[in-house]
């Protein structure tokens, strides 16, 4: 079908004189092909490591150095890891920036629950990892493992935004090579999609709920670290 | 300085050119008095918990006490006891405390809430931490801890070993079921927080709706309670407390924190500081008020105009500056902990020229940025629409709410601890008060705003100072001893102008060298309280406006 005055695709897209807009370093190395053979799951690691939205989420003192790591000077969307979205259902990476105490907690969980699939958690400073310096007060969480699975920890009291910097970067390798281990909804969190019809299936996982278990137990003698 | 002020016409009574005449008050008081104690701040009046009201009725109306600053709370052996710290707006170096104490089975006093109404709040933190009851408290519940808690942790009895347990239900979504008033109601019930941006932090605000309009707000605090009161009371006078008021009010206000601690113990104790470390204290801790007042204002900017847009970036570059100068004196971005018992930690850092250079610079190139914020800010059309006449707060109800700082200079009123109770080199260099008569959102921006200029004009002359200090005489630290153990049952409450207002500290000391009570009285935790009056019958995005021009900071409020 092709005309002397038309170009093929490909002649547009290769060779001498062709449309500079194409002539990228990425094509350069694919050479001649314009197709790449990988699996589609390190495809997704990749796209996923590459392009990750936080959710702002301020605590206490560290959120004042993960504020400045957004901002200039730092600027955490150098290494696309750095727009912060409001919205939970949003954002692929919680920060936990401070120090959780008792009747917050909860709400950390809720949170973290209404973020989609797959999602990754960084703690940032001693308080997210121990209590930090207020791990003997009778209020305060001893590390956000207690209430959230970890990915990442960035010890510090605050850690420096380039300490918070390294370990985004860490986690993005991580999450690019396909290192983080996938977590799985809990039944009860099905809570969450009580909009959907109330078929056998959403009956059956409903019914698991044992509200018992969803209490929050804050036994400061078996914490991990004594108080 | 004030007493000469000439728009003080009359003295109070109990008021003489020299301070309290105390034997006044106490015949003011008359029966109500039984006893009679003698703080290091002030003398107090023991008063019976059924006259409260009464007493501090006298007080405020007869002798002018009126700015009810904290009350502490705490328990002995034999007795529980409410401490009043009352003091005057005009003149704050004239104290007053009034002391209740109640029966260890019994423990419940009269609220002062009807004469004061920032005790609505402190009164219920004393229920909740230390367990007095207040009768004729509009609302005595917990406020910093769950509804579930068990015990009254800062009580000598309480376990800390035992569990808590909080349920499912505690914690389900309150917006579940609909929490429409009555069946026709028109109002509407939306939760804002704790996890929300526009809270600066984990505070929770109740608010109910009535269309566009806030029926009624009421703020839940305590997400971020971390026990500082009993982490201060375990550790030593010397060192070990030092380095939590950074963690107060972590705006980079760190070493205005300390101050407070430093000037509480110091007047404790009987520490003197060498005039040398005065200069590097004042100095630093104007750059940190710059600091605290720039994120206020990148902040408040992101609360009125949605995004990280410019101003908070160009806030931010500027307190980078700050925290770099900060840095290479104290070694720390953001948690100080440099001030010492009797001075600072170390010196200026060599060399010296350079770290003078690098304070000259970022000087020299303010009055341009806040140029420049004038035209991005408060001069911008948009801002002014919704900040000027939203989040009216008068004058007289800030007072009764004990409103401190920006807040309070906001609504004009001429109140500022670094002048009227001087400390430091304060009184010896040349600064002025801004005071802003307009009430609203838009006076409290203006204020912090020329508060910076104000704050540099005393960085300038500091470092003037600094340069020309003789060789021989840069004492940094006084002499003092390695554990301090003041005497048994000193008991003392001293402030300083933090950031936010007026952040004090009441000590009591048992003969060891740690103290028996530590009592913080924060700043935000006082001027939160007035957001209702702020913001009651507004438009809901005023609501928010008015939060952020409030610019309180959790780790304060719940300390
Ligand atoms: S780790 Fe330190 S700076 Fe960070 S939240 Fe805890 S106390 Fe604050």
């Amino acid at each position: 079908m092709s005309s002397d005055n038309t170009q093929s695709t490909q002649e547009g897209r290769m060779g001498e004189g062709v449309d500079a807009r194409f002539n990228s370093k990425l094509r350069e190395a694919f050479g001649s092909s314009p197709f790449i053979l990988t699996k589609f799951d390190q495809f997704m690691n990749w796209v996923r490591g590459s392009s990750m939205f936080m959710l702002q989420f301020g605590i206490a003192c560290c959120s004042i150095e993960m504020m400045h790591t957004y901002a200039v000077k730092h600027d955490l969307d150098r290494f696309g890891a750095g727009v912060p979205r409001a919205s939970p259902r949003q954002a692929d990476v919680i920060i936990v920036p401070g120090t959780i105490v008792s009747k917050f907690a909860p709400r950390m969980k809720r949170i973290y629950d209404q973020m989609p699939e797959p999602k990754f958690v960084v703690g940032m400073g001693s308080c997210t990892i121990s209590g930090g310096p207020f791990q003997e007060g009778y209020n305060v969480i001893k590390g956000a493992e207690e209430v959230i699975p970890v990915d990442i920890h960035v010890p510090g009291c605050p850690p420096r935004p380039e300490a918070l910097v390294y370990g985004i970067a860490k986690l993005q390798e991580r999450v690019a090579n396909g290192e983080t281990s996938p977590v799985t909804v809990k039944p009860y969190e099905l809570e969450q999609f009580s909009d959907l019809d109330d078929d056998e299936l959403v009956q059956h996982l409903a019914d698991r709920i044992d509200e018992e278990e969803l209490v929050m137990r804050y036994d400061w003698a078996e914490s991990p670290v004594e108080p | 300085m004030s007493l000469e002020d000439p728009s003080r016409p009359e003295l109070d009574i109990g008021e003489t050119a020299e301070g309290v005449d105390y034997d006044a008050l106490e015949a003011l008081l008359g029966d109500h008095v039984v006893g009679r104690e003698r703080h290091r701040n002030a003398e107090a009046f023991v008063v019976r918990p059924d006259e409260v009201q009464d007493a501090l009725f006298l007080l405020r109306d007869e002798a002018g006490f009126d700015h009810c600053s904290c009350v502490t709370a705490q328990e002995y052996e034999d007795r529980y006891e409410s401490i009043y710290h009352l003091r005057k707006y005009d003149d704050p170096t004239q104290e007053v405390g009034v002391v209740v104490p109640t029966a260890t089975d019994d423990p419940v006093s009269e609220s002062a809430e009807p004469v004061y109404r920032t005790a609505d709040w402190h009164e219920r933190e004393a229920y909740d931490l230390v367990g007095v009851d207040y009768d004729d408290h509009p609302q005595m519940e917990r406020i910093l801890l769950p509804e579930t808690w068990q015990g009254h942790p800062l009580s000598l009895d309480y376990d800390q070993e035992q569990p808590q347990v909080v349920t499912f239900s505690e914690h389900a979504n309150p917006l579940n079921e609909d929490q429409r008033a009555e069946a026709d109601s028109d109002t509407m019930f939306v939760n804002i927080g704790p996890h929300h941006p526009a809270t600066h932090g984990v505070l929770h605000l109740k608010t109910t709706l009535d269309g566009e309009q806030v029926a009624d707000v009421e703020s839940d605090i305590g997400y971020l309670h971390r026990c500082e009161e009993q982490i201060c009371q375990n550790g030593t006078y010397r060192h070990q407390i030092m380095p939590y008021p950074d963690r107060w009010d972590y705006i980079s206000a760190g070493i205005l924190n300390e101050w407070a601690y430093a000037r509480a113990a110091e007047d404790m104790a009987d520490i003197d500081v060498p005039e040398y470390a005065q200069v590097i204290r004042t100095m630093s801790a104007e750059l940190c008020r710059i600091a605290s007042h720039m994120l206020a204002l990148g902040t408040f900017a992101l609360d009125v105009y949605g995004d990280f847009t410019a101003i908070f970036m160009y806030a931010t570059r500027d307190r980078e500056v700050v925290q770099n100068i900060l840095e290479d004196l104290t070694g720390q971005r953001l948690m100080f902990n440099y001030l010492r018992l009797g001075g600072v930690a170390w010196d200026l850092p060599e060399p010296r020229e350079e770290f003078f250079e690098s304070i000259h610079d970022f000087l020299e190139d303010l009055p341009e940025k806040l140029e420049e914020y004038h035209d991005l800010v408060t001069s911008n059309e948009i801002f002014q629409m919704r900040c000027v006449d939203t989040g009216v707060l008068e004058p007289e109800i800030a007072k009764s709410y004990g409103a401190t700082g920006p807040v309070a200079r906001g609504s004009g009123i001429d109140y500022d601890l670094r002048r009227d109770d001087p400390y430091g080199y304060y009184d010896e260099l040349d600064w002025d008060v801004i005071t802003e008569e307009g009430c609203d959102n838009y006076a409290r921006v203006l204020v912090r705003l020329q508060e910076v200029e104000e704050s540099a004009k005393i960085i300038e002359q500091c470092v003037d100072l600094l340069a020309e200090w003789p060789e021989e005489d840069r004492t940094i630290q006084s002499n003092v001893p390695r554990t301090l153990k003041p005497d048994p049952d000193t008991e003392i409450y001293r402030s300083v102008e933090g950031a936010k207002g007026e952040l004090g500290i009441y000590m009591r000391s048992d003969g060891t060298e740690k103290p028996a009570r530590f009592k913080i009285r924060s700043p935000c935790f006082s001027n939160l309280q007035t957001l209702p009056e702020m913001s009651q019958g507004e438009y809901i995005p005023d609501l928010i406006a008015s939060l952020g021009s409030l610019d309180i900071v959790l780790g304060e409020v719940d300390r």
